[in-house]
Order: C-alpha cells, then structure tokens, then sequence
C-alpha cells in the first residue's frame, strides 16, 4: 500500500509536470488560436521552379553593347561643354580642365581701389594670395576669383554690393563664368531666403555657405561654413578639448540657446525645440527677442521663456556640454556650428537639407549627430543611447575637424582649392580617409604619394612599419672646397651603422667637389649630389633618397656609430616626428613680447637641430611643396632659420615635441660651442635668428612648437650593471 | 496537495488508515491528468498539420501560378521621378519610428502578374536574379510581413532590366499597389536603365516619389543622399569560381576585356597598345567559335584565344569603359579577379560610392585624360597596387558577389540614413577583415599633452600590510602633482585602520572596500578618480622617490595613450620550446612594464573591466597573477604603441619577498608569467606587445650640470 502510494502519487506529479512543459505551448496556442495567422511569419515564398527562372538579362546585354550607333564620346564631351546650363553644371561639363594643364594655379582680380570689400573677403583673397597655388598672371591659371565682394547678397544688407551683374559682363576674363570660383555667405532675402544671388553665376562655381542639397551641384559646388568677421586669417584659435575625461560626460548632456522665431521660414524647428527642454541635463532656451518688432508677434510662452533665457550663459553652456544643437536659422547654416565644433560640444545638426561643410571631403558622421526636423523628439534618447567611447570618439574628431579645417580662413580657403584640385586629377587625390584622419587633407599631399606605408603618419591604421634603413644626407659646403678631417670621420662613422642604406652629399659649394679618388672608402654607396647654395636646398626631395628615413648631417655634425644606430632605432617608433640630438629650447619673453630661444642647457626642449637628426622623408616634400615660395626665400635671406622652419613645420604638424636622445658628451660640448662665442659675428647670427622664430611664427598664425621634458636613452644607460651586458656601451664611455 | 502532505510526514502507521474515499481520489485525479496530456497531444498534431501543409504548397507553387491583375488602359500613371526628392522632403520617417535595434522594417508586396486590357503581360513576372534579392530581403531581420509597421516597401515588380518591360504599364503596376501614395518609401532596383537611342541612366518608369536604386546613374540623375547607387550584377559571379590571387605582378599590365566597345575608345587602345607593346591587352569576341562553346566565357586577340573571365586574374589593370550605358557588368568581373579597375566613364556614380572609398580600390581616369592612361597607371606605387587589388576583391566578396550582398548592402545604406547615430563606420565598410585585423585604430587618437595642473591618482591595492601601506601613502604625497589617492582595500575578512591612523597627508585619501579579494579591483574605473591620470602602485613600492613619480607624471603627459612605468620587463620566443617566454633580467629591450608602479590613462581602466578580450579578466582573478601583463597586452593592442620605461634600473623586491624562498620561487614565478603571456597571446590571436630599446630620463640626466638647476634631480638614488 505505501509503495502503491508513492508510485501514484509520483505519476501524479509527472503527469504535471509533463503537462506543464508540453502543453504549455499547445495551450496558449489554443486560447489565441484567432490570431495565430498572424504570429507565423509569412515569407517571400521559395517558389518551386525558381532555378528555372530567366536571368534578368542576356549574357550579350551585359558584356557589350551590340548598339553600335552610338554618339561618339567626344563628340558628346564637346557637346555638353557648349551646351550645358548653370544649373546643371558638373566639373566635366562646365570647367575647362585644359587650363589647368600647367598645375593648379589661381588668380585673383585686381583689387579696384574705392571698391568696398567687407574683411572676411578680403581676408578670403589674401588668403588665395598666401596660398603656394597664388599666380598674379591670368593666362596660367586655371583658377579665376573675383575681386567684387560676393560674400553677401542679401539685398537688405549693408555689406550687398550693387550692379554686379554689368560688372563681370564686362570682365574679358569673365567668359561667362566658366573657371570662376565665387565665395558666398549670406545669399537670398526675408521672407523666403531662397539661395538667390542676385546676378547670373553662368557656368562659375561656387563656394557657398548653408547650401541647400537641392540647388547644390555635387562635384562641382563646395560647401564652405559659416565663419564670423573676426575669424582670424591664419593659425587660429585651439579647440577647447585639453583632455580626454573618462566617463567623457560633461555637467549637461544636451544645450540650446538662441534666438526663436516666431513666425516665418526656419521657425518651425526653432518653436519646438523648448520641449525637449528638461531644466537638469537638457537644457534648451529660446529668447523671442529679436528683430524690430518681435512684440507683434509675441505668443503665450515668450515672457517666460525671455526670463529662463537669461539664467543661463552661453559660453558656459558651450563649455560645459556633451552635446550642442545646431538648428537651422533663417538660412541652413549658422555660427553655432563652428563654435560647437571648436568646443568639443559634438553638434546636433537639425537642419534638413543642409549640404554639410565639405561635404565632399569630410565624413560628419565621425564627429556630428545628424538629426532630422522632423524627429526632435527622439533626439534626447538617441543622444543617451550613443556610447561612452563613441563619445570620445567623437568630441576627438570635432578637434580634429576644426584644428585641420575650421580654424581660420586660411583653412577653409585652402580646403577649398584642394577639394577642387583633386577633382582635376582624381587618379591623384586625397582618399576618404586622408581626409578625415590626423593630420588631414591640407597636410597629406597625394603629390608626394597616393599610398598611406609612404606617410609617417599612418603605419598604426595601415598595419605597417617606416623601412628599416635610412640615407645619411650630408650638407657640404666647405669654403675651401676640401672636406676637412671631420667631415670624413663623420661619413667613415655613418656609414658603418648597420641600418645605412647609402650616404648622399649635398654639393653646395661653389667649387666643383674632389674627385670621387679623395673621397673616403664605404660599405655602403655614397653619391654627390650638386647642389645650390640655398640653405633650403637640404630639405628639398631628392629623389634619390630611397628610404623612409633621412639622416640630416651638417659637415660640423660629428656623430659615432653607436649614436646613428641608437637614434634609429628610436626614431623607428617614433616615425612623425624629428629624433635628434642637440636641442635648444623656446620661450616667451615677456619684456620684449616676442618668442625667443636658448641653446643653452635646460630642463626642456622644443627643437631640435636638424644638423643631426632622423626625420621622415616626407617632410621635405611637405617643407618644399607646403610652404609658399615666399617663406622658404626668407629662410634662405636668414641664418640657420631652414633649422627652425623644419621644427616649426613638423611640429605644427604632429602637434608633439621632437626627441631628443642621448648623445656622447664630448660631442655635446663640441656642438653648443659655436653659439656660445662672443664674437660679433655669432651674436649677430643669433639674433637674426630669434628674428626668424617670430616672423615665422607670425606666418603659421600661431607658436607650433610643443616642450619636451625628457630625454630617450638606451635601456641599461650608466646602470650598475656590467658594461658588457649593454648593447650601446660606447654611449657611456668617458 | 497540502493534505497528501502532511500524511507524509505522518509517518507509516497511518498509512493502513487510507480509504478508498482518498484512492478514488487519487484516481480521478489521475485520470484527469491523463486526459489532459492526451488532450494535448492532440493539438501538437492538428494545428501543425494544416500549417506545414499550407507552407508546402506555398513552397511548391509556380511563379506561373501568381493571381493575373488586369490594368485598365485608364489607370493612373505616377508622376516621373522628382529630381528634387530628399530624404527629409519626400521619405515619410514616422513610418520608421524610434526603436531600440534600429532597424527598419521592410515589406515586400506579394508576386503578381500584371496583365494589360487585351491580357498580354507587361513584363516577364520575375527573374531569377529579382527573385534572389527579394528572397535574401526577406530572409534579412529587415524584413516585416505586417504593412502597418512596415517603413520600407519593396514591389515585387521586377524592374531590374528596363529592356524587358513595358514602361506605360509597369508604371500603372506600380501605382495600384495597396501602399503607393505617390511612391513614399518605396524601393525600386533597377540595373540595366534607359533604352535607345539615348539611353537614360536612370529608370525611364515614372515611379514618383520612389527610391531607386539603380546601377548607371549619372551625376545628373542621381539624387545624393536620397537613391542609392549599386553594380550591375554579374550573373557570372556564380558561374565561375576564381579563387583569390595573392599580390604579386600579373603578366599583362593593363587589359580590356570588354566586347563592342565604341570605335574611337577602340582605337585609343589601339593606339597605346601599340605604344607599350606586350603590357597592354585588348580582348574582343571571337569570331572562330565552334558551337557549344558559350560566346560569353571567350576572348580574343587576333587568333589567340583566353577564357574569360580567368585572363581577368592575368592583369594589374582592367580598364572599365562606359558603354552605351555608364554602369557597365564587366565591374564586378574585374573585381572578383582581383585586378584594378581603370574606371573610364565620366559623370558615373560609382556602386555605393555614399560609403565605398573607391580610391582605395580604383583608379578613375577622365575620358579626355586616356591617352595618358599608361604613364598615370605607372606612377601608383606597387605596393599601393597591391592593396588594391586586396581591395578590390574585398569589395566584390562583400558588395558584389550576390543579389543578397547587393540588397543588403543597400538596405544598409538607407538604414543609416535614418537612424545616422547608429550608422556603420568608414572602417567598417572599407576595410578588409586582413586590414581590420592587422590595423589599429587609437580610443585616444588626438594629440594632446594634458594640463599639469589635472594632476594624477594614485591606486594602492593592498591586502593587509598596513605599514608598509602607510609609508607608501606618506611617499606618494610628497609628489607635487598628486590629486587624491585612493586606497583599494582587498581584505574582506578585515576592516581597514580607523580614519585617526591613517597618514595626514595634504590631498583626499579615499579608501574603497571591495566585495571579493580580486587582483582586477586594481583597474576598476572608480568614479572617485576624477583625472585623467592614474599612477598604479602596489602598497610595498617604496623605492621611488618624489622625482621619479613626478618626472613619471610628466612623461605620462607626453604620451597619455601609453602606459609609462618604471621596472620593465621583456617577452622572447622560445625556439627550443616554440612559445613565448618572461624575462626580467638586465635585458637591453622592454616590452612591459610592472604596474606595481605605473601611469596609465584612466580609460584603460574602463577597457580593462568592461571590454578585456575573451576570458582574460576572470583568468587573472582566478590565477591571481598576470594582471600587469593583461593590462600591457590590452593597451598596446588597442593603440599598437610600446610602453615608456622612466628612469634607470633598481632591483624591485621588498626585502621579505625574497626572504621566503629566493630562487625556487623565482622560477615558478618565471614559468607562471611566461605562461601568462603565452596564454594571452592565443586570446588576442596576435603578439600586440612591441619591443623598444629606449627608456625615458630627465634631459639633463647624468649630464654634468649643477645639480641644484636641474628639474629633477633626484633620480635613482634609491
């Protein structure tokens, strides 16, 4: 009876539990049995003759055309050249690219004098006339740019300059616009601001801010930003990131504040965005206080919202937040978007239509939120939903963007010339991700390479190294036109390093040099390049350099193999930057309120000198091709400035210091010496040389030099170890 | 139940009292159970069987069998395409809504065959090629078969090739579906455009509002941001195998493989063959074919004959030139061959140019510029070809090969144009997964040097050696830069000292206890640390002096993406035993350092807790040991950077340490660590640590200067 018992009572138990799990299923299935079609999902069906299915097309239809009565292609080409509209206009049908044969040249009008020119166009021109692109003839260019103020066409404007229509008719060089490149930041008026000029642009392109991707020719227009008046014309002020905080949340999460129109084009966005506003970390405000006669149109919210408005500052708000809403105005762009970009406050754009700022080149996905009008409401939870390290990410590139793009009219000027030039030469343009990776676009010229392994700057991302050799490129210029003991020890030391590759001599003497008898025997090939005596000269790309790495030496330099080796194999790791051995430091002098400089020995250092130093062979493509002709006639005009020049551009560049590396004392002191004389002639150098610094600093627009505190030596330097365990032991020999 | 209960417990003299009350009870019970479980395994079986047979016969059935809807000859037309469309003025985004997954929901109408008033079809009902996309859409988490929450509609009227329809009627086709309004989220897949004379390179069907994705748009038709450009498919990619071909040189150096092409591009090949001689190679159809041969998988030259598309797979450039049409097949064949393609086709919208870098895989020449074709092809560096040709593969074994990669990858497209915030990286688009692999992209990529006046954290983990701790805690707040100093106390069994013992010190001192004895509380992301930096130290380093840490701080500031450290240490390959080994003597070389004593950026800590590869961060905890490696091993995998030694050698051991057992435990030490390391390796897939032969020292370290002028003095005198 009790086993009977325990058996049943068991079965009882299975019994349910059987049911639980088997019909559970059944049983909701059977209570909703209705609406149980609907649950199963019903798919594209796989029909059962679908392999005896017809190919979309014939075999011949998709391999060659049996249509052989075809146009003929050039006749087609010429065709849309004479018959193309402005409205229509792409690079292929509007542009003659056969100006452009002999290089991308621009000219600028001449300036009339009593022209009224408002100062951003005239620093868009000076800007042009700075550039390496600049050309004072019109018949080399390739690139025409006028010198009536275009900048603003709003008809109610002060800035609106009258009666351009008649004028660039008159041009000779006109041509009904084709070549032209036309600047514009304000275009169309109240109440519609449509992007109206005002006068027939014909075939001309044209550079236009708050472009509407309806009247945007692709290819053909480019996108610039809105920039304030006092945007400044060159180096530009520093994005406000100064460090990566982790979590990369600020006080607010999102901000908003500006104008609210009440009625009228734009006001729709603009009337909305108080609903998102929570007081805590959304903090979006509207002031209805604009215009004339804002009173007459003044609605229920208003006077509150005119009372919270002033509790709140913008600067701080813009400090302060992760995330910045960027709503269109009355025109598609705004002021706002440059100032959020420089305060690290990831833009929140929320303006339909809005062709975005060098939309060709820039990738705004890396570094904005592109919302739509439409779905305001979702953007605080998309916002919330985006992850810490995209945020990151994120507020990153916003710097990036605008320390390579934004910062000052140069940049934006620049950006746009080489966005057109690329397009002349797509087989030697700047790839997508040139532009949107450190250092950017204007810095990365496709002149010198196409491939990212021949830029110092991407062997991270590209999963490569710098080549493991180096040239030794000596400078000669021995007044006697022999080389001195020195100087052949120098060569004999070099080339004895295992990673030299060859030894190159930059002949810049007058006299002719020694026959190749006299010179010492090497392992490695050593080659005479004749030269000018331009000081520049020794950064120019000799295309015989054949290695990533370049040795700079100066027939002063005196350097032991140990030395070479050891900095090498430094520099290896840091490919960007200047890896040297003697270093002099900057500073700021207060009384005279000009930068200067000592060689002396100090705690820090910011140059290094370039008689003695491995840097990447990219740089003499950049000093050459980068800097207008102008800057490098200066360095020449100036004592050992190209030295100077060379650190300023690398590090405006890297942004990052140079390296300095252990050096042998003796060498030290025999490198420090010259400037530590008293002579007249030294100290005359020395100033002319300070002279330099500040009138290339005023060039780059602002100091690019950056302080190091350390110094790279070898791992077991001058430790308590026995010197036989040391791979540089003849560093530390006495 | 409670009743049968607590006859249970009851024990076994009260079982004989059981009445045949409770055993009718028991079997009812039973019985109904019994029923029931029947019961249930009826239904299992009847409503699956209606189900499964209804899916069979939708399976089996015939595209000929699809409904035949008649179209009136009055049926409305839809406008032709506006020109002017956009996503925010002509797609309606409130179909698409806000969801977590964002996703958007795609809908395909049912087949149907469209007839004309006198019954002849107006297109043929579906190709294979149409059909494969919609089935891969339907097969996709894109697709929804419920209309009302469908965002994206997709018709099955097949426009792929406009050759093979009636333009006036599949227009009215696609205006009576149940969802048209004016064509609103509406996706057309077009490939083949226009007709002649002039052959319009988008879809001639008017279609209203609808996207299109087409594959020879023009600069003109193409709507940026609103249709979406694709290839032309190549029904070969199935056909023929070509198994991918190392980087290399290739025989030819350019070649044309395309038939009919225009005289006057004819003869300027011509004319640069005969320039090059032997490089160049034009193919054309041959005109000797024996029948069977398919004309389609031959070419010729003069009488020499190569199977097409394998000669592909002979050349570094394949010249792709426009046709009637500017999209043009013989893309895709190129690219699966891994040879480069020399796009020659002015105005054309390159397939997916909106994500696709194609200057990473291409080489676009103008069509004036073609004589010159040679010496610009010249210039691109070899190894920069070789990329491409990897590229170029990539881009046809992801976006090319199938009607599916092709949908999807469209699909994409649009989706990240509605939900932009979640959109798919350049990276990810671009890169081939041997890039993604090898490449390293930097959290902390912009460069920066951090302000002094932040200042750094200091960690101490400790256990219970409080007074070694305390005179760590005293060391440490001697360094000017110091900010807060926060104690990680790893003793559950203990409390830590009362506030009056601990050290007075000039900054906070937090102390934060821990739920469990882990080594990985170490590199928590505690929201007490509020700088940047953060100096790891273990509570028996004591031999740093105020210099070293502060000159550390310093050196950190100048490569904040690194971790700078003071003892460092080395990995080697093994040849005897084929494995990675631990070194820590007096090497030349550093690959590590300890983080017994090290600055690292606070993100790391966040890396190491939340996104530390594979097992690795339990394995640590578990083994109590080897956290310092893992964390060396993750830092320098994500930013592919080595780390920086400070300062000269000390010996690192706190005297007790070696007191136990010197050597012995030394080596199982060293067996331990190397097997950290190797252990590691395997999870990365990779070895990410880099070896350097330098270290950092003040500039004027060692050098003969007052000592009194130097900034930091005081290194290695302990």
């Amino acid at each position: 009876m009790q086993t009977r018992k325990k058996y049943l009572f068991l079965t009882f138990l299975a019994s349910w539990l059987l049911l639980f799990f088997f019909g559970r299923e059944q049983l909701r299935r059977f209570t909703f049995f209705p609406r149980r079609n609907v649950a199963v999902r019903r798919s594209w069906p796989r029909w059962a003759d679908r392999t005896l299915l017809h190919s979309f097309a014939e075999p011949w239809e998709l391999q060659g055309s049996t249509d052989t009565a075809q146009p003929s292609p050039r006749a087609r080409r010429v065709a849309q050249l004479s018959t193309s509209q402005g409205s229509r206009c792409r690079m292929e049908s509007c542009f003659d690219a056969s100006r452009c044969q002999n290089g991308f040249k621009v000219f600028t009008y001449p300036r009339e004098h009593g022209e009224p020119m408002s100062e951003s166009y005239s620093k868009i021109l000076s800007s042009i006339e700075r550039s390496r692109y600049y050309t004072p003839r019109p018949e080399e260019a390739c690139l025409f740019v006028l010198s009536i103020d275009t900048l603003d066409r709003d008809p109610l404007s002060a800035h609106y300059v009258r009666g351009v229509e008649q004028r660039i008719r008159s041009f000779p060089l006109w041509n009904s616009g084709r070549n032209h490149l036309i600047f514009n930041l304000y275009a169309g008026t109240w109440p519609n601001y449509t992007e109206e000029l005002g006068f027939d642009i014909g075939h001309a392109m044209l550079a236009k801010a708050s472009f509407h991707s309806k009247n945007f020719r692709p290819g053909f227009d480019v996108s610039i930003p809105l920039f304030p008046r006092e945007h400044p014309q060159r180096g530009g002020q520093r994005g406000w990131l100064h460090h990566n905080s982790v979590p990369p949340k600020k006080k607010y999460l999102l901000v908003f504040k500006g104008k609210r129109y009440l009625t009228g084009i734009g006001s729709g966005t603009r009337n909305a965005l108080h609903h998102i506003h929570n007081g805590q970390d959304i903090v979006s405000l509207t002031t209805c206080r604009h215009g004339k006669d804002w009173e007459r149109h003044k609605d229920t919210r208003c006077d509150q919202d005119n009372v919270d408005y002033e509790k709140f500052d913008y600067q701080e708000l813009l400090h302060n937040s992760t995330f910045c809403i960027v709503p269109r105005g009355r025109r598609l762009g705004s002021f706002r978007f440059l100032e959020a970009l420089q305060a690290a406050c990831i833009p929140v754009l929320l303006s339909d239509g809005w062709e975005l700022p060098f939309s060709e080149a820039i990738d705004w996905g890396k570094a904005a939120v592109v919302g739509s009008e439409r779905l305001l409401l979702q953007i605080p939870s998309a916002v919330r939903c985006i992850r810490p390290e995209r945020v990151l990410a994120f507020q990153q590139q916003t710097q990036f963007l605008w320390d390579a793009y934004f910062s000052s009219v140069d940049k934006i000027v620049h950006t746009t010339l080489e966005i057109i030039r690329d397009r002349l030469l797509p087989h030697r343009s700047r790839s997508h991700f040139l532009w949107n990776t450190l250092p950017g676009g204007l810095l990365a010229l496709p002149d010198f390479s196409t491939h990212l392994g021949d830029f110092p700057f991407y062997y991270l991302q590209h999963g490569s190294g710098p080549s493991d050799k180096f040239t030794a490129l000596l400078r000669a210029a021995p007044p006697l036109g022999s080389l001195s003991q020195p100087t052949l020890r120098l060569i004999q030391a070099v080339s004895r390093s295992q990673y030299c590759a060859q030894i190159l001599v930059l002949w810049s003497c007058e006299k002719p040099p020694p026959p190749s008898g006299t010179w010492p025997q090497t392992a490695v090939p050593l080659t005479i390049i004749q030269g000018r005596t331009k000081l520049s000269d020794r950064f120019f790309p000799y295309a015989a350099i054949g290695t990533d790495a370049v040795l700079s030496l100066d027939e002063h330099s005196s350097l032991s193999t140990s030395e070479v080796d050891f900095a090498f194999v430094v520099w290896r790791s840091f490919p960007e930057r200047i890896v040297g051995f003697s270093a002099w430091s900057h500073f700021w002098d207060p009384e005279q309120k000009r930068w200067g400089y000592t060689s002396r020995w100090t705690n820090k250092l910011s140059i290094v000198l370039t008689t003695a130093a491995f840097y990447h062979r990219y740089y003499h493509s950049l000093f050459t091709e980068y800097l207008p002709t102008g800057l490098q006639e200066l360095v020449d005009s100036l004592a050992a400035c190209e030295d100077i020049l060379m650190n300023l551009l690398v590090a405006a560049v890297t942004k990052l210091p140079p390296i300095k590396v252990t050096q042998w004392k003796q060498h030290k002191e025999a490198a420090s010496q010259p400037v530590k004389g008293t002579a007249a002639g030294s100290s005359r150098r020395f100033s002319q040389q300070q002279d330099c610094l500040n009138q290339l600093v005023d060039w780059f627009g602002s100091m690019p030099l950056v302080s190091s505190q350390l110094r790279l030596d070898p791992v077991l330097f001058k430790d308590q170890v026995s010197v036989l365990r040391k791979k540089y032991r003849y560093l530390e020999k006495p | 139940m409670c009743a049968s209960a607590k006859y249970n417990t009851r024990g076994p003299a009260l079982i004989p009292r059981m009445k045949t009350k409770h055993r009718i009870y028991y079997i009812t019970l039973f019985s109904i159970v019994l029923l029931g479980l029947i019961a249930t395994g009826v239904f299992q079986f009847w409503p699956h069987s209606i189900e499964s047979s209804s899916d069979w016969t939708v399976e089996k059935r015939s595209v000929h069998d699809v409904p035949v809807v008649k179209l009136p000859a009055d049926s409305p037309i839809p406008e032709r395409g506006d020109l002017s469309c956009r996503m925010h003025t002509c797609f309606d985004v409130y179909r698409c809504g806000f969801n977590p997954k964002n996703k958007i929901k795609v809908y395909i109408y049912s087949l149907k065959k469209y007839v004309d008033e006198y019954g002849t079809s107006v297109s043929n009902t579906i190709s294979r090629e149409y059909n494969e996309l919609l089935t891969a859409i339907s097969d996709s988490e894109y697709y929804t078969d419920d209309v009302n929450r469908a965002c994206l509609f997709v018709p099955s009227i097949d426009v792929l090739n406009q050759n093979t329809l009636r333009i006036k009627e599949t227009a009215q086709a696609l205006a009576q579906l149940s969802r048209w309004d004016r064509g609103t989220n509406h996706l057309l897949f077009n490939m083949l455009p226009g007709g002649p004379p002039d052959y319009n390179t988008a879809l001639d069907v008017p279609r209203d509002r609808a996207l299109l994705a087409g594959g020879g748009f023009s600069t003109w038709t193409y709507r940026q941001g609103y249709d979406v450009s694709i290839p032309v498919y190549s029904p070969l990619s199935a056909e023929v195998d070509l198994p991918e071909r190392g980087p290399g040189p290739r025989r030819y150096f350019i070649l044309s493989s395309q038939m009919s092409l225009h005289p006057e591009y004819q003869s300027e090949l011509e004319a640069l063959q005969a320039e090059n001689g032997e490089s160049v190679l034009l193919l054309d159809k041959c005109t000797n074919l024996s029948d069977g041969v398919p004309a389609v998988r031959k070419r010729c030259h003069n009488s020499q004959m190569f199977d097409y598309p394998q000669v592909l797979q002979e050349a570094t450039f394949c010249v792709v030139l426009r046709g009637a049409r500017l999209g043009q097949a013989v893309l895709s064949d190129v690219l699966q061959a891994g040879c480069v393609p020399v796009i020659i086709a002015d105005s054309y919208i390159l397939p997916f140019s909106e994500v696709l870098d194609w200057k990473r895989a291409s080489v676009v020449i103008p069509e004036d510029k073609m004589p010159e074709m040679y010496s610009i092809l010249q210039s691109v560096p070899q190894r920069q070809i070789e990329e491409m040709q990897r590229q170029a593969r990539w881009f046809w074994e992801a976006y090319f090969r199938s009607m599916k990669a092709i949908a999807l990858a469209t699909l994409q497209i649009i989706n990240d144009r509605i939900y932009p915030y979640a959109a798919i990286s350049y990276e990810e688009w671009n890169d081939p997964p041997a890039v993604k692999w090898s490449s390293v992209s930097n959290p902390l990529f912009l460069p920066l040097i951090p302000p002094q006046s932040q200042g750094f954290t200091a960690i101490v983990l400790t256990y219970d050696r409080v007074e070694s701790l305390f005179r760590v805690i005293t060391e440490v707040s001697k360094v000017p830069s110091l900010s807060k100093l926060l104690v990680v106390w790893n003793n559950q069994n203990k409390n830590p000292p009362e506030d009056s013992l601990w050290p007075k010190i000039r900054v906070p001192l937090k102390v934060v206890r821990t739920a469990e004895n882990k080594l990985s509380n170490r590199f928590f992301p505690y929201d007490e640390i509020e700088t940047e930096a953060v100096l790891a130290i273990d509570d028996d380093i004591i031999m740093l002096t105020s210099d070293e840490l502060q000159f550390g701080y310093e050196v950190w500031r100048e490569f904040p993406d690194r971790l700078v450290g003071y003892p460092g240490r080395l990995h080697l390959w093994d040849h005897e035993m084929n494995k990675w080994k631990y070194e820590s003597e007096w090497t030349n070389e550093v690959s590590m350092v300890l983080t017994g004593a090290a600055f690292y950026h606070k993100y790391f800590n966040y890396l190491y807790t939340y996104k530390m590869p594979g097992d690795i961060k339990n394995w640590v905890d578990a083994h109590m040991n080897c956290e310092d490696i893992a964390m060396n091993f993750l830092v320098a995998n994500v930013t592919g950077k080595s780390v920086i030694k400070v300062t000269p050698r000390k010996k690192f051991k706190c005297p007790e340490c070696t007191a136990i057992d010197g050597l012995s435990l030394d080596q199982t030490h060293m067996v331990e660590r190397s097997e950290c390391i190797n252990k590691f390796a395997s999870v990365f897939g990779t070895m990410p640590l880099k070896v350097v032969e330098h270290r950092a020292d003040p500039v004027l370290y060692k050098d003969d200067f007052p000592e009194k002028l130097k900034s930091f003095p005081n290194i290695g005198s302990l």
